[in-house]
């Protein structure tokens, strides 16, 4: 786990031929706005999800950051066709998903879960743990009753639970442990992709430490593949492979944890970067001194800015960023995926 | 502001302050023996997870609890007595001398009047002018805090702000009385990195201005190792450590914060794992004997089931408190964090209740395990 830019070798027997294990190409998202009056219409669309184009590996972790409105969930979202795209195309082992219906659809979901936000809220306060876990087992005909049950109780002791406890209630647990609820239900089924979706936001840090330990060691033993959505750079960096940053719906910056983090070659990535704070005392004083601080709020995808989407917030931009949008691209010599007319490398500390 | 003094005068001063609240399980004990003082122009940070009574402590300042929570010890602002304040006698302190932002933007702002109407409200509360010039005073807030045009802000509605523009309303809203303090509680959870950014930037430049002291409440590391001078960390709602910010940071002398530490990724610890606290926070109506945080701590010693310690002075500065029996110990690891290391997948007993019997020799032969692993994940 030192470099952290190859693929870990897939500890599940994943397949380990030259295709991703996901494709996503030029997914788009968009949400109708109903005006108020007598008769509701159309007045406009959330652009979502804008051209929205990464693969993903078998046993690797990408990493998907943004600000709160970016479309990060959103594209977690439609990628496991929980909101059905509006075009583009989405390839899991090779087989398109965007086409697929009914039955086809429910045996292909094996493979990909995902782990929701608020532990609090994904979790139905009235059912057992045993039925939380036990339910995508029923519905994908896992086996008898005993076999069911012995594989709650092996979820159980994975995620750090006491197998006893499987008979109580979900809000007799800590925040911490629900999520490891979550997390056991989303393994239930041993998918290969697995979407979390800000797994880890509603714990309080030190909860939280453990839950990225444990996704940390899952990976490791059953060779899963991630997408982490998230807003915090910081546990972003921690566990991704690859990261790939997102603005007002499109990717701005994909590539390598190392170099992101290091030398970014997008302004949007350098601002974002420079902003965390880091618990350090010496270095945040060093980094306060150095910030660079964007003016203003990210804009409304209703009406997003014509041409490169962050130029309204963007101490680069020019003329040519309001008529031309900048492709995803390589620029200069860095490996680094930019969307960015003027992309120059720049070392955050 | 009633005037500039440079003196050495703490402006507040806690002490021994205890709050607990009634319930029908039991008594609820929010804060525990809070002592500290504050002065002039200075930032004070608060950490600690939720429950460990940050906020409560401050709302007992503020006077804002509700009647039935019992509050115990002394709040002393310029050496006046504001515990056993009624309501209305608060009223004059309340914004005026202390005043508080709230975490919540979206709701801390009435939604049916006009920023300038709320802001105007609020300087009328404590200054006999006309309306006229509390306006006037509410658009030159709104300027203190960087929003742009503020006179055509002011006649806006709190739904025409964006998330970082409304936490800007309400921190003109704590500043425009000149206060002598301003508790902030967790003003910047609700946020973004980028709006946070401007935020805290804009909090330091209006203590620079006014010289106002701050205590700023918060969850997130980070910001505190930026912009506060002194750090006091909570646990289970009494300080655990206090100190300058490096002092703390750098030779934590408490287990606690040194999990804490050792739960956040920092970009230094690349490829390693994390070292989180192992268990929960503990109730606050049934606290463990001893010291609160005995049951997760992995240098447990039979002597911290026996007794809470007191505030010691660690390693000679006078400043640098800890409440641990075993700090002296603590000192002497070279990196503590590792004492935090477990495996997650299968784990179910804390590492602590495997250590009570004999906390020396187990822990050095589980440091000398961690350190096996990790070379094994490592190659």
């Amino acid at each position: 786990m030192s470099t952290g830019t190859e693929t870990r070798p897939a500890a599940g027997g994943a397949d380990t031929t030259g295709t991703p294990l996901l494709q996503v190409n030029d997914l788009f998202k968009s949400f109708p706005v109903r005006g108020g009056g007598i008769i509701p219409r159309t007045v406009g669309h959330v652009q979502a999800v804008h051209g929205v184009s990464f693969d993903l590996a078998a046993g690797e972790t990408l990493g998907l950051v943004g600000e709160s409105g970016s479309g990060k969930s959103t594209t977690g979202r439609a990628i496991l066709q929980l909101h059905k795209p509006t075009s583009g195309s989405v390839k899991f082992e090779g087989k398109e998903l965007t086409t697929m219906r009914g039955r086809d659809l429910q045996q292909i979901r094996r493979d990909m879960q995902i782990v929701f936000q608020d532990p609090y809220a994904s979790l139905d306060p009235r059912w057992q743990v045993n039925d939380i876990i036990a339910e995508p087992l029923r519905i994908h005909r896992y086996g008898t009753t005993e076999k069911i049950q012995a594989r709650i109780n092996e979820l159980l002791q994975i995620v750090g639970l006491n197998p006893e406890h499987r008979n109580r209630y979900a809000h007799e647990f800590s925040g911490g442990q629900r999520q490891r609820i979550g997390i056991a239900r989303a393994l239930a089924l041993n998918p290969k992709f697995v979407v979390l979706d800000e797994p880890v936001s509603a714990l309080d840090v030190s909860v939280q430490a453990g839950v990225v330990n444990l996704l940390e060691e899952l990976q490791h033993e059953l060779g899963l593949a991630y997408l982490f959505v998230a807003h915090d750079l910081s546990v972003v960096r921690h566990l991704s492979h690859r990261v790939a940053v997102m603005y007002l719906g499109s990717l701005v910056e994909v590539g390598p944890r190392e170099l992101i983090y290091s030398k970014p070659m997008h302004p949007y990535t350098q601002a974002l970067l420079s902003a965390v704070p880091v618990p350090d005392p010496k270095r945040e004083r060093e980094r306060q001194r150095n910030r660079i601080v964007l003016t203003g709020d990210i804009p409304s995808p209703v009406n997003p800015p014509s041409g490169c989407r962050f130029r309204t917030r963007c101490w680069k931009a020019q003329e040519i960023c309001a008529t031309e949008a900048p492709e995803l691209k390589k620029r200069g010599d860095s490996e680094l995926l930019s969307a960015c007319h003027f992309a120059e490398e720049m070392p955050v500390a | 502001m009633t005037n500039g003094i440079e003196t050495n005068e703490p402006l507040l001063r806690v002490s021994d302050l205890t709050v607990e609240f009634p319930t029908e399980d039991g008594v609820v004990h929010a804060v525990r023996d809070l002592s500290f003082e504050l002065k002039p122009g200075e930032v004070l940070g608060v950490v600690g997870e939720s429950g460990s009574g940050k906020s409560v402590s401050s709302m007992a300042i503020l006077g804002l609890l509700p009647k039935t929570a019992r509050v115990a010890g002394s709040i002393a602002y310029r050496g006046e007595e504001l515990t056993g304040l009624s309501y209305n006698e608060m009223r004059k302190y309340r914004g005026n001398a202390i005043s508080m932002i709230f975490q919540d933007p979206m709701t801390s702002l009435n939604p049916v009047f006009t920023v300038g109407h709320q802001l105007a409200e609020a300087y009328l509360e404590h200054h006999k002018v006309s309306k006229k010039a509390a306006w006037a005073k509410a658009v030159e807030a709104l300027e203190q805090v960087g929003i742009p045009q503020p006179d055509r802000r002011a006649k806006q509605f709190p739904h025409e702000f964006s998330g970082g523009m409304r936490q800007r309303v309400v921190i003109a809203m704590a500043i425009i009385n000149d206060p002598d303090v301003i508790i902030a509680d967790e003003p910047t959870t609700a946020l973004d990195v980028t709006v946070q950014a401007q935020i805290l930037e804009t909090l330091l430049r209006i203590r620079d201005e006014t010289s106002a002291a701050i205590i700023m409440i918060t969850h997130d590391l980070g910001v505190v190792a930026g912009m506060v001078d002194k750090v006091q960390v909570m646990y289970a709602g009494t300080v655990v450590e206090a100190g300058t910010v490096d002092e703390v940071f750098d030779l934590p002398r408490m287990p606690y914060t040194v999990g804490l530490l050792g739960s956040n990724p920092d970009p230094s610890l690349i490829g390693e794992r994390l070292t989180p606290i192992s268990g929960a926070p503990p109730s606050l109506v049934n606290l463990p004997s001893g010291c609160a945080f005995s049951p997760r701590c992995p240098l447990v010693a039979p002597v911290c089931h026996e007794s809470e310690p007191e505030l010691y002075e660690a390693g000679g500065a006078v400043s640098h408190l800890t409440r641990c029996h075993r700090w002296n110990d603590l000192a002497g690891y070279e990196n503590p964090k590792k004492l935090f290391a477990h495996k997650e997948i299968g784990a179910e007993e804390p590492l602590a209740a495997l250590l009570i019997d004999n906390p020396e020799a187990v822990v050095e032969e589980h440091l000398a395990d961690s350190g096996d692993t990790e070379k094994e994940a490592a190659s």
